[in-house]
């Protein structure tokens, strides 16, 4: 923690005519880790390209180790290395090639070379892929030798962009454990990340929000702010849904989330929590829970109650019927002598929420797309709503919704014509599209947005276009594929909610996520490790089967690393 | 019609025409090529030199190299003084063309008896040197109908007549405007068809559309469609811009015209949904409809004559949808070609298209099976 790297002073980058960046003021010190957190478009890229000297400030100045980096870029450029978002590798060149080129760029040679390879080859463990082709790498593998490549020469200051996006706990897990060495080594770093819990396990923090510095300091000075504000209300079990539904309107509450089965929730300062008497007729229990880093973002972020879904539901909770809706039998897919999945057999109920947990290149997205039909399996069968996806195709397809991580709707087509046309493709017409229609667009509130083109919406509003779009049809079945990753916290919850508000009347979901906080809402979940399921049950069963004398209350993510980890152990013995 | 597939049809045609710099693509540039290219790529050939070497020295070679000097295709004509004279003449570029009169023109006029006049072309500029020799075998003939009608000499036993048919006045833009209304119908049916399925790949909305009740059939149909829609409306301003402000004569039937660009634009939306299917980004595709319409241009007949070409290339050029119809538009613009002669351009067309489209069809699930 001693010299200050990065000053900024003022700072503003605007593109066309929305701010990316706007009058930041801050100081980024050497000698740890500085978290820059921040859902997707909070300007956290712009602000990394700035301090590359990549992109010049619209007004207010900026200095990196004392220096300018558009005027003195060279030297600014010896001294700070930059991991960008997507490898920045060349995935026809080999491991070695990838390395040797980076070298040459930084005119790395002779036994400054050498040795910085040895170096770097050890410290990533990719020795012994030295040969291997960059693009036949895994995503953790990829990430691990994006780290080499900018650390070809010692830097002082390191920027990571996003460097755990879409990687798994496991590769998470290792990242983490890399990049502590070289902090320990003395290298400044800046670790942008959409992951809150993340950044909260940096030094300090830099926390945006639509361009805007909304916190910075350190992680813990913040979070205990919100000592005595967060509780968890316990043995909600089969009930939490609703419990947090009622939760949500109570009189001082801020935030919930379900966590297991419990519900998580986060109170006004100085309200009182609700008392057990409070949820009419259900033994449950309201206890203090210690507060984290999202609680503060999320109480940041200004939020006054938490989110709730405009979707009518029924009036009673749907009864979960005796027939699977969704159902793997012995899925497989191979790849040539690769097996991708291997026999992947479950049965999702009714109003369930189960989710496909796993690292990557595990064969969760291929099992992922079998289900939906993206995908033909080689053997096996994949049911919906009693229909045999690889067969009954079109009618298996109209009893399903859809909807993928990246934003895939219809940018240049208005909102209007979006809705449209999904309404047109799952075969509504006249009156009843005109009522599918209108229906999504009182319940998503999108009246205001309707002539907007979708490319134009702000995040949390593409979000719930997307899931107009997807459940338009009120199809049985819901597909989510990584539904929230990069969005912010209350776009999230608002997500879960309207999620939640479907199950209730009934509608099953399948989600992938590598957000382990997206996974305590699913009822059940399987952990697909090497191309078969290697665990199912409830978040809580998942963690209680991990669950040691050294640690006692294991995290979901300990539990996957450690689920992870001992079938490695089992194929190894 | 179904109204998944009408969906789908208006939502393509709505993407490609909401999409701002597609818009301007597809408007601007087809008015911009068919401009350019007529007044650019025209084949006319004015104002060139022309050297002669009169060894005669006669009334009569006078008489006909005043006719060259009056004409206003050659801007000089330079005389030689010998045989020596013609390489250097034309090794150096001074002229293209020489026109050598024997000693013996007049005397073999006179005597009634047939005459040469020899006409030395400079081969390295083929094009121009084709249309030079047209105008000189104009001139001539044109010399020859006059000294044949004043009845001043016994006719010549027989000359040659070479008339332009169908482009009396040899005006360039009557030939080269219904060829570029054919590359220009391909370019953008390609183009329109080539980038539908990338583009969804690349913008992500691809794997939405194929978890939709949708089935590999209509999509390709809607895609087919709306490209089919998109092409004949350009070509139509493509045409209005040819006959009204570059006024080239429609002769034939504007309904066979239609119908046949329809069946034409199927074969090629064949090939491009093909190398749609094949690619992942647009940059890709634009790539692979490169790689086709180069070579299929070239060989179709437009720029060169496919006649010129060996003959195992010619057998090769029937299998080439953008020859058949370069025919059909030329034969629909400049004479009314009889139904019976665009039927054995059309039914190769209708069987291209038959296999191009079933081959995107297979791809197409092959790749999203």
């Amino acid at each position: 923690m001693s010299e200050a790297l990065v000053r900024l002073d003022g700072v503003s980058k605007r593109f066309d005519a929305t701010a990316a960046i706007a009058e930041m003021t801050t100081t980024i010190m050497g000698g740890g880790i500085t978290g820059l957190a921040g859902p997707d478009g909070a300007g956290k890229t712009t602000l990394l390209r700035l301090i590359l000297g990549l992109l010049k400030p619209d007004s207010g100045t900026l200095s990196v180790c004392g220096r300018d980096p558009i005027s003195e870029a060279s030297e600014v450029r010896d001294l700070v290395a930059y991991m960008p978002q997507r490898f920045g590798l060349y995935e026809d060149l080999t491991v070695l090639e990838n390395l040797s080129l980076y070298a040459d760029l930084r005119a790395v040679i002779g036994e400054d070379r050498r040795s910085a390879f040895d170096r770097l080859l050890t410290f990533t463990s990719l020795a012994p892929f030295a040969g291997r082709i960059a693009g036949a790498l895994s995503g953790g593998m990829k990430q691990k030798l994006g780290l080499a490549c900018a650390l070809i020469r010692t830097p002082r200051l390191l920027l990571l962009d996003e460097p755990t996006a879409g990687v798994d706990p496991v590769s998470r897990r290792e990242l983490w454990r890399m990049v502590r060495t070289l902090t320990s080594e003395g290298i400044g770093v800046v670790w942008s990340t959409a992951y809150l819990e993340e950044a909260e396990r940096c030094e300090r923090v830099l926390l945006m929000n639509d361009g805007r510095l909304v916190y910075e300091g350190t992680p813990s000075e913040i979070t205990s702010r919100m000592a005595g504000r967060s509780f968890h209300v316990r043995n909600a079990g089969e009930r939490r849904r609703a419990v947090l539904a009622a939760a949500a309107k109570m009189p001082g509450v801020i935030d919930g989330v379900i966590q297991g089965a419990n519900v998580r929730i986060v109170l006004a300062a100085g309200a009182t929590p609700p008392s057990a008497e409070d949820f009419k007729g259900l033994s449950l229990e309201v206890v203090p829970t210690p507060p984290r880093f999202e609680d503060a973002f999320v109480n940041l972020l200004g939020s006054a109650t938490p989110a709730v879904s405009r979707l009518p539901t029924a009036a009673d909770p749907a009864t979960r019927s005796a027939g699977p809706v969704i159902e793997a039998r012995e899925l497989t897919r191979r790849y040539g002598s690769f097996t991708a999945a291997d026999r992947i057999s479950f049965a999702i109920g009714r109003g369930e929420i189960f989710g496909l947990l796993g690292p990557n290149g595990a064969g969760k997205s291929t099992t992922f797309k079998m289900l939906c039909g993206l995908l033909r399996p080689t053997s096996g069968e994949a049911r919906v709503a009693g229909l045999d996806v690889a067969v009954q195709t079109s009618a298996a397809r109209n009893r399903l919704g859809y909807m993928a991580q990246k934003f895939s709707l219809y940018g240049d087509l208005s909102v209007a014509q979006n809705l449209e046309f999904f309404a047109g493709v799952y075969g509504l017409t006249g009156a009843g599209r005109r009522r599918a229609v209108e229906r999504v667009t009182d319940a998503f509130g999108l009246k205001r947005y309707l002539d907007t083109n979708a490319g134009t919406l702000p995040a949390g509003y593409k979000q719930r276009l997307a899931l107009s779009c997807a459940v338009m049809h009120e199809p049985p079945v819901l597909f989510l594929d990584e539904p929230t990753s990069g969005v912010d916290p209350l776009t999230r919850r608002e997500f879960w909610a309207h999620i939640n508000a479907l199950v209730h009347s009934g509608v099953t979901v399948m989600v992938t996520t590598h957000f382990l906080d997206e996974a305590e809402y699913c009822d059940r979940i399987a952990l697909i490790y090497r191309g078969r399921v290697i665990a199912t049950g409830s978040p809580d069963d998942l963690k209680a089967s991990v669950r040691t004398p050294a640690l006692s209350d294991p995290t979901l993510e300990d539990a996957f690393i450690a689920l992870v980890e001992a079938d490695d152990q089992k194929a190894v013995a | 019609m179904r109204p998944r597939l009408w969906s789908l049809i208006v939502k393509e045609l709505l993407a490609n025409w909401r999409d701002r710099r597609n818009r301007i693509i597809l408007l601007i540039s087809p008015m911009i090529q068919v401009l350019i290219f007529s007044f650019a790529a025209t084949q006319e050939v004015k104002n060139v030199p022309l050297a002669v070497l009169d060894e005669d020295r006669s009334v009569l070679s006078r008489e006909l190299i005043s006719r060259f000097e009056a004409s206003p295709q050659f801007s000089q004509v330079m005389r030689l003084e010998g045989v020596a004279d013609i390489a250097p003449a034309i090794d150096s570029r001074e002229a293209p063309a020489v026109l050598h009169i024997a000693q013996d023109f007049s005397r073999r006029l006179t005597a009634g008896q047939p005459v040469q006049v020899q006409l030395l072309l400079d081969g390295r500029r083929s094009n121009a040197a084709q249309i030079i020799q047209g105008y000189t075998v104009e001139i001539v003939d044109r010399l020859n109908a006059e000294f044949a009608r004043l009845g001043s000499l016994r006719g010549p036993p027989s000359f040659v007549v070479a008339r332009t048919w169908f482009n009396p006045n040899s005006d360039t833009l009557w030939s080269t405007v219904p060829g570029l209304f054919a590359v220009l119908t391909t370019s953008v049916g390609m183009m329109v068809s080539a980038l539908s399925v990338a583009r969804e790949r690349e913008l992500g909305s691809f794997e939405q559309l194929l978890v939709s009740p949708l089935t590999s059939l209509e999509i390709l149909a809607g895609k087919a469609a709306s490209a089919l829609v998109i092409a004949v409306a350009e070509t139509t301003i493509v045409m209005l811009i040819a006959m009204y402000v570059l006024v080239v004569p429609m002769e034939g039937s504007m309904l066979l015209l239609y119908g046949s660009m329809i069946v034409y634009l199927l074969s090629i939306i064949g090939i491009g949904l093909f190398i749609s299917s094949l690619s992942s980004t647009q940059q890709q595709a634009v790539i692979g409809n490169f790689m086709f319409l180069a070579p299929a241009i070239l060989l179709s007949g437009y720029a060169t004559p496919v006649s010129n070409m060996p003959d195992w290339l010619q057998t090769l050029t029937l299998a080439n949808p953008v020859r058949h119809f370069v025919v059909i538009a030329k034969g629909a613009f400049l004479k009314d070609l009889p139904i019976d002669v665009i039927a054995t351009h059309l039914w190769p067309l209708a069987l291209i298209a038959v296999v191009t489209l079933s081959a995107a069809t297979w791809l197409f699930r092959e790749k999203t099976g």
